[in-house]
């Protein structure tokens, strides 16, 4: 057989660096990246610059570990769904054994890492977020009930947490609000995209609000999660990482917040089908929005305090 | 003699081998960045074993 015969489709195994980079869900990293370092620099302990780019970068790499082993585990749902049907595994770039093998790898070198580099607590909740997504979100949650976004959202909300971990090596109201910032918003963010991709999560069977309950009860939940949040949201503003400024942008984006969960409550099918569905894109993005503008307000009062602006 | 075109495949699998050569060489980098802060860090006098000052070391007034 010469080269110039052998067949020109994608091969098993045959992937590109990027397949595999592709498979750490890079887009999840940087959130990732981004609340841990806010996390990081808001804590009052200070950090050697590189020991504080090395812990970022083991969370980010563990952040990543996890979802190479929810594309293994979640290779059947995202071969169905049109949002996750390129993803290296359903295309065969990458073979399931090759994506559970960066998974475990990745996942014991992070920790280790990061647990050399920082301290055991924060590799130690490191780990810990690493088996909440993969195994109690992915594993288990996700097939099995709707509330699969609300409790799954912990894994998202834990790299704030490290991040003060890493600096203070402890565990403090701060960060437990920080965790409870992110954790809370996740379900009226997936909420609200999962009412306009629908079809999607219906059609792998994976039982959404929306699928199990309907979208009226979904947009309910979507209200009622929003007005939890508020609090939350606002109370790290009175916290030793908050401020003025803090506490303004909070405050501006929840009410604008709440006005769009409002919106979303009062409308019914027809009305959002009709405008394909505007008021929900819109909500989502907002919700991209009001994460990284508090994170970026905690960070900014961080920044500023050294030159007593930040701060109460 | 007439070399053979080269294929998709060799030029993915070279994509992949400079990625990860890149990757061990990064890790490589940080590992030593890290030993040379932790141990440039490290307050020795803390460490176990390490000597008590001598009694004729005391500072006399």
């Amino acid at each position: 057989m010469t080269d110039a015969s052998i067949n020109t489709q994608v091969q098993d195994g045959e992937a590109q660096f990027g397949d595999f980079v592709a498979l750490l869900k890079p887009r999840v990293m940087s959130l990732v990246v981004f609340t841990a370092a806010v996390g990081l620099i808001a804590a009052p302990v200070p950090v050697h610059p590189f020991v504080a780019f090395c812990a970022i970068l083991f969370i980010a790499l563990g952040g990543g570990a996890s979802g190479a082993l929810n594309m293994w585990y979640d290779a059947d749902i995202d071969a169905v769904m049109k949002r996750t049907s390129k993803r290296p595994i359903p295309t065969g770039r990458v073979t399931p054994g090759d994506a559970l093998a960066l998974g475990l790898g990745l996942s014991g070198a992070s920790v280790l890492m990061l647990g050399l580099a920082a301290n055991w607590l924060a590799a130690g909740l490191l780990a810990f977020t690493i088996f909440f997504y993969a195994v109690i979100y992915t594993m288990w949650l996700k097939r099995w009930t709707p509330q699969n976004i609300v409790i799954g959202g912990a894994a998202g909300a834990f790299p704030p947490m490290i991040g003060w971990a890493v600096a203070t090596g402890g565990i403090s109201v701060e960060s437990v609000l920080m965790f409870a910032l992110t954790f809370m918003w996740t379900p009226p963010h997936f909420w609200a995209l999962a009412l306009f991709m629908n079809s999607d999560y219906e059609k792998a069977g994976v039982p959404m609000l929306t699928v199990t309950h309907g979208r009226t009860s979904t947009r309910r939940h979507v209200f009622v999660y929003t007005l939890l949040l508020a609090p939350v949201a606002l109370g790290i503003g009175f916290t030793s990482i908050g401020g003025p400024l803090y506490l303004a942008v909070a405050t501006v984006l929840n009410l604008l917040f709440i006005k769009g969960a409002w919106d979303i409550l009062r409308r019914d099918e027809a009305t959002a089908e009709a405008d394909k569905y505007r008021v929900e894109k819109r909500f989502f993005a907002l919700s991209l929005l009001y994460l990284f503008l508090h994170f970026g307000a905690i960070l900014a009062e961080a920044v500023l305090r050294p030159w007593g602006l930040g701060g109460w | 003699m007439q070399f053979r075109e080269e294929h998709e495949i060799h030029s993915r699998k070279r994509s992949m081998n400079r990625g990860v050569g890149l990757v061990l060489a990064a890790f490589v980098a940080l590992v030593f960045g890290l030993t040379v802060v932790k141990v440039s860090n490290l307050d020795f006098s803390e460490m176990p074993g390490a000597e008590a000052p001598a009694s004729g070391a005391e500072v006399t007034q």
